[in-house]
């Protein structure tokens, strides 16, 4: 086990570094974060203090090695926008992100899971019917359409709910509703088609012939078996929300780490848009790790 | 008149589907006390697993449908009782055992916790459970008893997993045992050992027991009566004895004349040179010796026969003769070069002359191919062999050849039985002329009846064509019938090579003995006999 996550680690690593070399150059060919930065009106003697002031005068291949210099030590540079290191400013950020992610994927886990299994049950049947039609109208909805008509009628129309920001639990409410359809279509259509298989497989019909009741038949002998694919798709709808939903983050402006990304891209905010990568990327590959273990941990046959 | 332990009467199953209804038992009655064992035959399709599945109330519906009858247990009707009440019957009253154990146990459960369950579900305490269930594991003999409960499926032998179900069967003294086809899967030796222990356990508890096979030696070695299934119809029953002894209906006559192991033996001619001449062959898989030193020769129309249980190495030696896997040692000399080390560029052209038949032509034929794509694939790929233009006639030959009818070219394999499907992986592999065809367990999964006639169709074949073959095989009166050299392996090694008469009639090495002893008869005395010698050795 231990040496399995030394190699993953090793893989990842690399995976980092090749992430790191793509972004640092092609963020720096979105544009001069000098002219930006500076009044239009701004002198050329005033933008090369600028850049000499923030090394953006030194050749490219000399700042990323800079760059690379000081992430290894842990520095991952300050913010230009907000004069504060960037990493600080992203951990900030992601914080909010992943509680989003984190209560979004519970609560899909969750139902999907309960309503899946349900319609794997009675195939065909009244209940299977309705939750296919609800879960692929889920699955293909465009969240962004999504946000904005539950901003019309919950916050607007009816007034229950804010409509963007923090500040109070209500906030998180529609952020969440909106981000849980997707992944809930998604999922509950993986569940259900793992739970038939898993339904028909000979080992339910062992239980059955024990005289096995139905909910333990369901939710004992088949879904263990059926979860290996159904995580599979959790863990991958989960990384996309920890990318931050760049949608759903900027209409509710929800400060996480996909709005900050946005934002500093749109401001030429390297260090900081280079640090949110690498801290999503960290996160997502501590995910995974933790989704090959749930693997290790619900089938006995897979051993690392 | 007191009532029997199990009666089925007038019971018909129908399974509504796309494309009919399907009337899979039709009008079956038979009956069943304590302490007698009843045996089903029947080949596939025959409905012989339908009344059981309805007896268990496994049978999904829909598609599946109750069309008239019903089944008694001590007298009362199971399809009058609430469901509640029919959960209950299942693991108390009756109980069920598999074919295939590796599959019908929970692959994510440790076996203890599939016993205890099946004792918790009927109200036993959890101490309770843990008890017997270990109780339970001794009496079936399972291997440290103790470590056995705490784990998986996968990690026992293919005959444990089929004690873990017995015991399992067994936790809660069920008056009926079902046992559909439970030894099937299994080795011969474990067979013997798991249906000697079934008889000892009814012995012990005075349970019915019902068992579904398609062989008739487990029938002769199990059984006080039989009943004969064909096409969801009951066609005779009786007295095992009698069945076998006198069988009325042709359907009966025909599966006992179809049992292998009765006809001639052959007599190899011994002048000739081989075509094939294997010497030392080895293969390792990581640190495991999977084949020790194997050497053999085979001359043109010869058919040498491997046989050995699991783990012998018997399938890793075709492979490595085929070149599907590399060879660790020795050598195998084919038209003076060596098959191990042959170039790539001589390899292809050796693929002509060395074909291969699998075991499950349901697997080894592309589903979406037709027939005729099949077939002609090899000149594909082999050009010189056949103009294009002669294609068709030449499918058409092989198709007549293996007894399918040239009409069949368009048609994709799911519109063929198995034994249809293994003609045409025969037809597949004689479109490339081969003088040599490796066939691994060619005819296992295949009917009795239509074993014997793809073993007819490749007895032609030998004689016709001179093709050599290497026989693949677990059934040893198959062998008998077929083969002329035998070589019994066992865990990687040749323990005995001989003409089949030899081996058959004056087995040298005891492994060889105790094969020959389990090996079923279908013949009811000649099975008690063996059976009674094979227990007296034993003690």
């Amino acid at each position: 086990m231990l040496s399995f996550i030394r190699k993953r680690a090793f893989a990842s690593l690399i995976s980092l570094i090749g992430l790191l070399v793509m972004v640092f150059f092609l963020s720096r060919l979105t544009g001069d974060p000098a002219s930006l930065f500076l009044p239009v009106e701004a002198s050329a003697e005033m933008k090369a203090e600028f850049r000499a002031l923030h090394g953006l005068d030194q050749p490219l291949l000399v700042q990323f090695g800079q760059y690379v210099g000081n992430v290894v030590t842990g520095d991952l540079g300050e913010s230009l926008r907000k004069a504060r290191p960037a990493l600080d400013v992203v951990l900030e950020a992601f914080t909010w992100t992943l509680w989003l992610a984190v209560i979004t994927m519970t609560l899909v886990t969750v139902c999907a899971i309960v309503v899946g299994s349900l319609a794997a049950f009675r195939t065909g049947g009244f209940f299977d019917r309705f939750s296919s039609m609800v879960s692929l109208i889920g699955a293909s909805v465009p969240d962004f359409w999504l946000a904005i008509v539950a901003i019309v009628v919950f916050a607007i129309q009816l007034s229950w709910l804010p409509t963007s920001g923090t500040g109070s639990l209500s906030h998180w409410i529609l952020p969440i509703c909106v981000l849980f359809v997707r992944p809930f279509g998604i999922i509950v259509q993986v569940v259900r088609g793992s739970m038939i298989s898993a339904l028909s497989s000979a080992y339910v019909k062992t239980a059955r012939a024990k005289g096995v009741k139905s909910g333990p038949i369901i939710f004992v002998h088949a879904l263990r078996n059926a979860m290996l694919p159904v995580i599979t798709v959790i863990g991958d709808q989960a990384a996309s929300l920890l990318n931050g939903a760049v949608v759903i983050e900027t209409i509710f402006g929800f400060p996480g780490v996909g709005k900050l990304m946005i934002d500093s891209i749109l401001q030429r905010d390297f260090n900081v848009v280079l640090a949110a990568i690498l801290v999503t990327a960290f996160a997502i590959f501590l995910m995974n790790l933790v989704i090959d273990m749930a693997y290790a941990l619900l089938d006995p046959r897979i051993r690392y | 008149m007191a009532d029997h332990l199990l009666e089925v009467r007038n019971l018909s199953v129908d399974f509504h589907t796309a494309t009919g209804t399907v009337h899979a038992v039709r009008n079956i009655s038979y009956h069943l006390d304590r302490g007698e064992t009843l045996a089903i035959l029947g080949e596939s399709g025959s409905g012989k697993s339908v009344s059981s599945s309805a007896i268990m109330n496994l049978i999904d519906m829909p598609p599946g449908k109750i069309a008239s009858g019903e089944i008694l247990l001590d007298g009362k009707d199971l399809f009058k009782m609430s469901s509640e009440a029919r959960r209950e019957v299942n693991g108390r009253r009756i109980a069920m055992i598999f074919q295939d154990p590796l599959s019908h146990l929970n692959p994510v459960y440790t076996v203890g916790w599939q016993m205890r369950e099946a004792l918790k579900t009927h109200g036993k305490g959890n101490s309770e459970a843990q008890a017997e269930a270990l109780r339970l594991f001794k009496r079936v003999a399972l291997p440290e008893p103790e470590k056995a409960l705490d784990k998986y499926p996968h990690e026992f032998s293919g005959g444990q997993r089929q004690r873990v179900m017995i015991a399992m069967a067994l936790a809660l003294k069920p008056d009926l045992l079902i046992a559909d086809e439970p030894t099937t899967a299994l080795d011969v030796t474990v067979q013997a050992e798991v249906l000697l222990l079934l008889k000892e356990l009814q012995r012990e508890t005075g349970m019915g027991v019902l068992i579904i096979t398609h062989d008739l030696g487990v029938v002769s070695e199990v059984a006080d009566r039989v009943v004969v299934m064909e096409k969801g119809q009951l066609v005779e029953s009786g007295t095992v004895r009698d069945v076998y002894r006198n069988p009325q209906h042709a359907y009966t006559k025909k599966l006992i004349a179809a049992a292998p192991g009765k006809g001639d033996m052959h007599e190899p001619a011994t002048s000739g040179e081989p075509i094939l001449s294997v010497k030392n062959a080895k293969k390792f898989y990581g640190g495991f010796e999977a084949l020790k030193g194997v050497s053999f020769d085979l001359k043109a129309g010869e058919t040498v026969a491997v046989v050995g249980e699991s783990g012998s190495g018997k399938s890793t030696l075709a492979r490595i003769l085929l070149r599907l896997e590399e060879a660790d040692g020795g050598t195998a000399e084919w038209k003076g070069k060596d098959l191990f080390t042959m170039s790539p560029g001589d390899l292809f052209k050796l693929r002509r002359d060395l074909q291969m038949v699998f075991q499950d032509p349901t697997q080894s034929l592309n589903p979406r191919m037709t027939v005729y794509q099949l077939i002609s694939e090899a000149w594909v790929i082999h050009p010189e062999i056949l103009p294009k233009a002669k294609w068709r006639v030449r499918a058409a030959e092989l198709l007549d050849q293996v007894g399918l009818s040239p009409e069949h070219m368009g048609r994709y394999p799911h519109q063929f039985s198995g034994g249809q499907r293994q003609r045409i992986a025969i037809a597949r592999a004689l479109a490339l002329e081969p003088k040599l065809i490796v066939c691994d367990e060619a005819v296992s999964a295949l009917d009795v009846s239509v074993q014997a006639q793809v073993i007819k169709l490749l007895d032609k074949l030998r004689k016709e064509m001179g093709i050599a073959f290497i026989f693949i095989a677990h059934d040893l009166p198959l062998v008998r019938d077929f083969a002329d050299y035998v070589m019994v392996m066992q865990k990687g090694e040749v323990v005995e090579f001989g003409t089949v008469t030899q081996v058959f009639d004056n087995p040298q090495k005891p492994y060889t003995q105790a094969l020959l002893a389990a090996s079923l008869d279908p013949d009811p005395d000649v099975q008690a006999a063996n059976r009674n010698a094979r227990l007296a050795t034993a003690s």
